[in-house]
């Protein structure tokens, strides 16, 4: 029998973390810092708003954008927030998450051949999206010294004349780190001058720990050419609901919604009544979220300095990074023996691409007890090396 | 009042067993600024008491809890006032509030059996001066207090990694 499997599919590695994801399911009293969702519930207005929708029958497809109100509310909070001015007639397409988002866009965009940068530490889907779409991911190294910002010098030298696109997430799963308004200026002239599309995913927007949140869109004249990514699961506590959505000019969210409308067809309307609710009336739910993340993010860094493992201040999302550098192990062997012999579930670095291999990802989006225990169990690990 | 303290009442309201040093790793103070800050809130009388939220239904000592709504004709000067005040002394008596609507005064009254709570009230409060008219009832189960679920909740399973 030939092999069916194609080359792309095929080109594709699998993923770093399986090993320890097995090794896990079969430990008793786990501790798990490895997951990148919030520990709380959704917030029971918005359950409650889509049960009633089911109830009442509201169990069809959507227009392929979404919702039109749904789309509506979001244009006017959006704006509102974070100064992006995206028309909700024809410049938002609500998504199946912001991987579905991710993965149309690239697609929208990338042409065999094309070279699409990507700041790393990132997300483990972008550059296999790139490969899918038949484009070459290039990492661009975002340092540890640079606090995981992107260099502006660093994204310059990666440039050739193939390059099409750059992938940014702040804040920044796995690091948290986060760019201001001066650093997305830096890197704004460079992706103008060599005429490159952005994109931008900003998940993790709404986690933001000190001042606001700068939406990439809204900085110099990078409007036109960025697409912005965002959705509801992080801020709202929604992961399995499945709702993101996608931001760009006109010409830009008309070719993603082609492919949207034949992959996708529409997000589930279930999810999307249920976004339509958080961003209605679930604002003090997020920020109670908010300041709970932000009081166990100084508790558990303060926690990982002390017991030796340097750790720079996360100013988003919901993960620190420490370094094990120190410690003359490598990422992966630092979580694996941290897995087996204490009970710890961390994710390495590495992971992540280039720029993570000094690093852990711990998530902080567990109770501020499990991450007292899990500081004490890393101590002990630490000093019985 | 100033944001810190507020992160502190809130930090506090939520477990106030904490001590000042783990306080002070959440809220980048050192632990003496929330001793400082702490004490000048209780001399303030901001923070009245430490306490413990108890599901008395678990621990079985089998205390009846009723909410006891009064009509109250207000006096001249005074409005609710006193007589508010006179009723808070009662020990049974563990929260008092003035409303709107139909009755004046609410009451939470808890004793160790039925017929406490209603001697107590056919003895001490329906008889009061200025009270024209009480409606007792008596709570059969409760579900959540100031916040705190108290039924048994699943715990959602989360995957051990996720991206």
């Amino acid at each position: 029998m030939r092999n069916f499997i194609s080359e792309r599919a095929q080109n594709i590695p699998p993923s770093g973390i399986r090993k320890f994801f097995d090794l896990a399911l079969t430990m008793e009293d786990v501790i798990s810092l490895g997951v990148g969702e919030p520990d709380f519930r959704t917030p029971w207005n918005i359950c409650e708003s889509s049960i009633y929708s089911i109830e009442q029958g509201v169990t069809s497809y959507t227009p392929n954008k979404g919702l039109p109100v749904l789309r509506e509310t979001l244009s006017n909070y959006l704006n509102q927030h974070y100064n992006l001015p995206y028309s909700g007639e024809d410049e938002i397409l609500i998504t199946s998450g912001v991987s579905e988002a991710l993965d149309i866009a690239i697609r929208a965009i990338v042409d065999p051949g094309d070279e699409v940068l990507i700041a790393q530490p990132s997300y483990v889907s972008y550059a296999p999206c790139v490969t899918l779409a038949g484009g070459l991911p290039v990492p661009v190294e975002c340092t540890e010294a640079d606090r995981f910002k992107l260099n502006p010098e660093a994204l310059q030298e990666k440039i050739t004349r193939k390059t099409k696109a750059v992938m940014i997430n702040f804040p920044n799963n796995p690091t948290g780190a986060v760019m201001n308004r001066k650093d997305l200026l830096a890197i704004a002239d460079i992706i103008i001058d060599n005429d490159l599309l952005l994109i931008s995913d900003e998940v993790y927007a709404e986690l933001t720990y000190e001042g606001s949140h700068v939406a990439a869109a809204t900085v110099s004249d990078l409007w036109q050419r960025t697409i912005t990514l965002n959705g509801f699961s992080k801020a709202y506590a929604m992961t399995g609901w499945r709702v993101g959505y996608l931001c760009a000019p006109k010409e830009l969210c008309e070719a993603v919604l082609k492919i949207h409308q034949y992959v996708m067809l529409c997000a589930p309307v279930m999810g999307q009544v249920g976004a339509l609710e958080a961003i209605r009336s679930a604002e003090e739910d997020k920020n109670n979220m908010v300041q709970e993340y932000r009081l166990r993010r100084n508790m558990f860094v303060a926690g990982l300095n002390r017991i030796g493992l340097p750790t720079h201040i996360p100013e988003g999302a919901f993960y620190a990074f420490p370094s094990v550098k120190d410690t003359g192990m490598s990422d992966t062997e630092f979580a694996e023996r941290l897995l087996t012999e204490h009970q710890v579930a961390v994710v390495p670095g590495s992971v992540f691409g280039v720029g993570g291999k000094n690093n852990l990802r711990c998530a902080y989006a567990v109770s501020r007890k499990q991450l007292t225990e899990a500081l004490g169990r890393m101590e002990s690990f630490l000093n019985s090396l | 009042m100033q944001e810190k303290d507020l992160e502190l009442l809130q930090i506090l309201e939520d477990n106030s067993r904490l001590s000042a040093e783990e306080i002070a790793t959440m809220t980048n103070l050192t632990p003496a600024e929330v001793e400082a800050r702490v004490h000048a809130l209780e001399a303030a009388g901001v923070i009245r008491k430490y306490t413990t939220v108890i599901n008395w239904e678990l621990a079985g000592n089998g205390e009846v809890s009723s909410i006891i709504e009064l009509k109250v004709n207000p006096e001249r000067d005074f409005g609710y006032d006193r007589i508010a005040e006179r009723l808070s002394r009662f020990r049974q008596v563990k929260t008092l509030r003035l409303m709107t609507g139909t009755y004046d005064l609410q009451l939470l009254v808890t004793g160790k059996n039925m017929q406490e709570v209603s001697r107590f009230v056919s003895e001490h409060v329906a008889p009061m001066d200025r009270i024209r008219e009480t409606a007792t009832h008596i709570i059969m189960k409760s579900y959540k207090e100031n916040g705190n679920v108290l039924f048994e909740q699943q715990e959602a399973e989360r995957l051990p990694y996720s991206f």
